[in-house]
């Protein structure tokens, strides 16, 4: 299949434009990016004054116990959340796109809720559910469950799947079943068309989905900071904390040690996919 | 068929959910002292601090002498901590709420009662924190540290030729030349409250004349502010996006030893009075372990420990025997007795206005516009 | 010609006696169900559960110390919904997430667009560059980019330079709509890429065949197919720039309240649960009615 491009290359004046923006956006993207990465080697506590190159922000994260504990809960949380609802997200969505069944409009709409509601509604209901939910799960059936890292992470998969159901139904949304149909025709099984035919072409949305959900999980701090207990205090959390004390150059090396950290896992899984795609069937 | 059946589950659970919260609401009465001997614990400690407000070090050391393990979370403001405190399973022993807050708290049943025996250093207390209105008989809380809420001035800019007022934020004859320089918090209590302050009336009112009054003030005032802020006060008026900064005391003391001059820069209450508020050591009403937080509590009110919290946060320490072992460099901050310009007796405390909280909170809004 | 009509989704299946079909219907049925069933569950308890907590409050009323009592039910916090000032503040907000949604939209699409038509290696790499600034600290990028705005900062020490003479951009409007573009163009990329990415490239070269110009195409070929990608993006930007608060307080200097920092307020200032409850409620049901009847109507015209 030599599908390269699914879109026309432009011409002219528009190819020039298309290209110009492009850049444009990209370095829209990443002035603030370098301009934190560059104060995180600044030798002043004042983030925008330089004052001479140190690593002393480095070693003061790398001595910091709290700021590394908050980044491993914080990855620990974005994992599982980002994969669970990638997961139910896209079976949703299949749901939603594909099928008719009873209750489906009533499904929609809650599906766009999460997305709606204000992030701190959100972050007082859950903390009033959690409570109450606890407190029903030990005096009814004896099960003592403590707020922090579990329900942190059940949190953030309830705001996730919604937006992975949206970018995953756009993608979907009027996209040929025909060939599916041929797949089951063919006497595919149905997981076997899924996987063989429909799912190769969502992909992207459903990587989409997971990059935004992703992003989400590792942003959030309203709603983690009211459904959270003791060891829950995450990457974001503990940077708002930081903030109220002042803005050092602490949670530029903090961000920065994120960035290469994702972007080493990008770039990990980009030689895995080629490698991959060089050894198998081509 | 299925779709009833799982109907009527979630309509069972749900519910459920309600009876739940009918019954949580009743069962919140608070719990009495906790039946402990000095030094005893029960368990390992679980703080829920502000954020940076105690060193690590610290608290590992606590642990290593007694052989447990600590978490410490954090939170910037009362309010986030409060409502996951008070709901109950917060899973936190030691907390630590500002004055109004623990008055809130207590109201809510959501602190326990201290007991005394079992903190004997808790005579370190100065006598200048005796009753407390927050905790009148002292028996939910002790302070932690305090501080006041006042203005710092770039003096380097504006001179130091100016009235030790709240004027010199919101009368324009003393500061239009610096309009677009002058920041204010972004907090209703406080702004409010130094507006009501400069106009001569208590922090604390509850007269709708008197806020309304306030509140036209704040309004005349916006226009010729950098912004209203409560995170980068400091930073504001160091960077030089300010000249005029109202912010908090030991904020502003790091932040001017961390310039190359210090001496540009000066804190100070003004005249007419200003916060002085009051963070205090609490146990949740349900801590799992409060032998442990008795414990540490305790052990943070000797003399050297205390002294250390200080040295490493920049604010004012409540415990007398610490008091010795402080920061010469804090101690200039803070015997300099130009920071008050009215005295002690000018500052006044933040108090819970109940109802007319939300008063305040609306016409902070309004004023903004 | 209007629009090339998108492929049907219609099962014929011939000739099959009508029970038969209806079996099978209902087997499709079913599976549909079950198939979205584990994500409905999971959003009935931590969602709509939550929510109708939440919706109970809104009725209850805020006692002396700021907490919520469960009795005494009435309707003063809609009642309060009606005062000018929130009116005043939810047009505010409103506007300024409307030109944030068209400014993401007018800069997202040919972005969009222009990702799409790279080659599929080059067209991975440029999309998951687009997302790695995002997984810094939303707070922190907020941060810089009040550096750069800044007094001293680089973009007033740039216009300075070229002679525009000196600008003040920090603590304005426009820095908040800056900083909520930067915030939420991303959320307007991902839908549109994956809305574009998808249609067949043959139809917008059959379209050029008959003579279409570019803007032509454009117009009636390449939007209507494009038009899930547009609806999702505008809702996903248009949403979070009405809620935000966090940028309109670091880059605006929180001079003009908005809808996100007068809800936040409210459960974190005043402690007047109730209103915020009833707020929050109102709200996301204009939202709702707002997103199904853009929905419907996008759908229309596909």
């Amino acid at each position: 299949m030599s599908k390269q491009t699914s879109a026309v290359e432009p011409h002219g004046w528009t190819k020039f434009f298309l290209h110009t923006n492009g850049w444009l956006v990209y370095f829209f993207f990443y002035a603030p990016i370098l301009l934190l990465v560059v104060f995180s080697f600044s030798d002043s506590r004042n983030v925008g004054t330089w004052g001479g190159w140190t690593l002393e922000w480095y070693a003061e994260f790398a001595e910091s116990r709290n700021a590394r504990s908050a980044l491993s809960t914080s990855l620990q949380i974005a994992l599982v959340s980002t994969v669970v609802s990638v997961v139910l997200g896209t079976m949703s969505a299949l749901a939603l796109e594909r099928f008719e069944f009873r209750g489906k409009q009533v499904f929609d709409a809650l599906l766009y809720l999460p997305i709606i509601i204000p992030d701190v509604t959100m972050a007082v209901m859950l903390l009033l559910f959690f409570s109450q939910f606890f407190e029903l799960l030990g005096t009814v059936f004896g099960i003592e469950l403590a707020k922090g890292v579990g329900s942190i992470t059940l949190s953030h998969i309830a705001f996730s799947i919604s937006f992975v159901s949206v970018v995953v139904r756009a993608r979907l949304a009027g996209m040929d079943s025909k060939m599916e149909e041929a797949a089951l025709d063919l006497y595919a099984t149905r997981w076997q068309a899924f996987r063989y035919v429909t799912m190769p072409q969502i992909l992207p949305g459903i990587a989409g989905g997971g990059l935004l959900a992703m992003t989400l999980s590792l942003d959030d701090v309203v709603i983690t900071q009211f459904v959270t207990g003791p060891g829950g205090t995450t990457l974001p959390v503990y940077v708002f904390g930081l903030i109220r004390k002042g803005v050092t150059p602490l949670i530029n090396a903090i961000s920065v040690v994120m960035l290469v950290a994702s972007m080493l896992l990008v770039v990990l899984s980009l030689l895995l996919e080629r490698s991959r795609s060089g050894s198998g069937t081509a | 068929m299925n779709t009833k059946h799982w109907l009527r589950l979630l309509a069972g659970l749900f519910t459920l959910t309600l009876l739940a919260a009918a019954c949580g609401s009743d069962d919140d009465e608070s719990s009495g002292g906790a039946d402990c001997e000095v030094g005893e614990i029960d368990g390992d400690l679980a703080m829920y601090n502000w954020a940076e407000y105690i060193d690590e070090e610290q608290l590992q050391e606590f642990a290593d002498e007694y052989g447990i393990s600590y978490s410490l979370d954090s939170y910037d403001s009362n309010e986030a901590m409060q409502p996951i405190v008070s709901e109950g399973g917060s899973g936190f022993d030691v907390i630590v709420p500002s004055d109004y807050m623990v008055s809130v708290m207590i109201s809510a049943g959501s602190l326990m009662l201290l007991n005394y025996d079992a903190i004997p250093n808790s005579s370190n207390l100065s006598d200048d924190f005796s009753n407390l209105y927050f905790d009148p008989e002292g028996g939910y809380s002790l302070p932690y540290q305090w501080g006041t809420t006042g203005i710092a001035v770039n003096t380097a800019v504006v001179g130091t030729d100016f009235p030790r007022s709240w004027g010199i934020i919101f009368d324009p004859a003393i500061s239009g030349q610096f309009d677009g320089q002058i920041q204010l918090l972004n907090d209703p209590r406080e702004t409010m409250g130094a507006a009501l302050k400069y106009l001569g009336y208590s922090m604390n009112t509850t007269s709708e004349d008197e806020l309304a009054e306030a509140t036209e003030l704040v309004a005349a005032t916006a226009g010729r502010l950098a912004a209203f802020n409560t995170d980068s006060a400091d930073e504001f008026l160091t960077s030089g996006e300010t000249v005029i900064a109202h912010g908090y005391s030991g904020d502003m003391f790091v932040q001017f030893l961390e310039t190359d001059n210090p001496g540009d820069y000066v804190y100070f209450v003004p005249e007419e009075g200003g916060t002085r508020w009051i963070d205090n050591f609490a146990i949740a009403h349900d801590a799992p372990h409060p032998c442990t937080a008795h414990t540490f509590i305790n052990w943070m009110y000797g003399a050297d420990q205390g002294a250390a919290l200080t040295n490493w946060n920049y604010y004012n320490t409540p415990n007398a025997a610490a008091v010795a072992g402080l920061d010469e460099d804090l101690l200039d901050f803070v015997n300099d007795p130009a920071v008050l310009a009215g005295g002690v007796d000018s500052l006044e405390a933040l108090e819970d206005t109940g109802d007319f909280e939300v008063n305040y909170s609306d016409a902070f809004v309004e004023a903004k516009g | 010609m209007t629009a090339v009509e998108a492929p049907e989704a219609d099962e014929e299946v011939l000739e099959v006696t009508p029970e038969f079909e209806a079996a099978a219907e209902r087997q499709e049925r079913r599976r549909g169900f079950l198939l979205a069933l584990p994500e409905f569950g999971y959003l009935t308890l931590f969602f709509a559960v939550p929510l109708v907590i939440v919706v109970v409050y809104s009725f209850a009323t805020r006692n002396r110390f700021g907490g919520t009592d469960l009795s005494g039910w009435n309707v003063d916090s809609y009642v309060k919904l009606a005062e000018p000032l929130v009116r005043e503040i939810f047009f505010r907000s409103v506007w300024l997430a409307a030109l944030t949604t068209v400014i993401c939209l007018v800069i997202g699409y040919p972005f969009a667009y222009y990702l799409a038509t790279r080659s599929l290696r080059v067209r991975n790499v440029m999309l998951v560059f687009v997302m790695i600034p995002f997984w810094t600290n939303f707070l922190v990028r907020n941060y810089a980019w009040r550096v750069i705005l800044g007094n001293d900062g680089p973009l007033t020490k740039t216009t300075e330079f070229v002679g525009l003479g000196e600008h003040e951009y920090l603590f304005t409007q426009t820095a908040v709509v800056l900083g909520l573009v930067y915030g939420f163009l991303p959320f307007m990329i991902l839908p549109l890429y994956a809305a574009i990415e998808r249609i067949d490239r043959r139809l917008l070269e059959a379209s050029r065949d008959l003579y279409a110009n570019g803007f032509q195409s454009f117009r009636h070929v390449l939007l209507p197919l494009s038009m899930p990608g547009v609806i999702a993006g505008s809702i996903l930007c248009f949403i979070p720039s009405l809620g935000a608060y966090v940028t309109p307080e670091i880059l605006g200097g929180a001079k003009t309240t908005l809808l996100g920092s007068y809800i936040v307020t409210q459960f974190l200032t005043a402690r007047n649960w109730p209103f915020g409850a009833a707020m929050s409620f109102v709200l996301m049901a204009i939202m709702l009615a707002a997103t199904v009847v853009y929905f419907r109507k996008g759908g229309r015209t596909l």
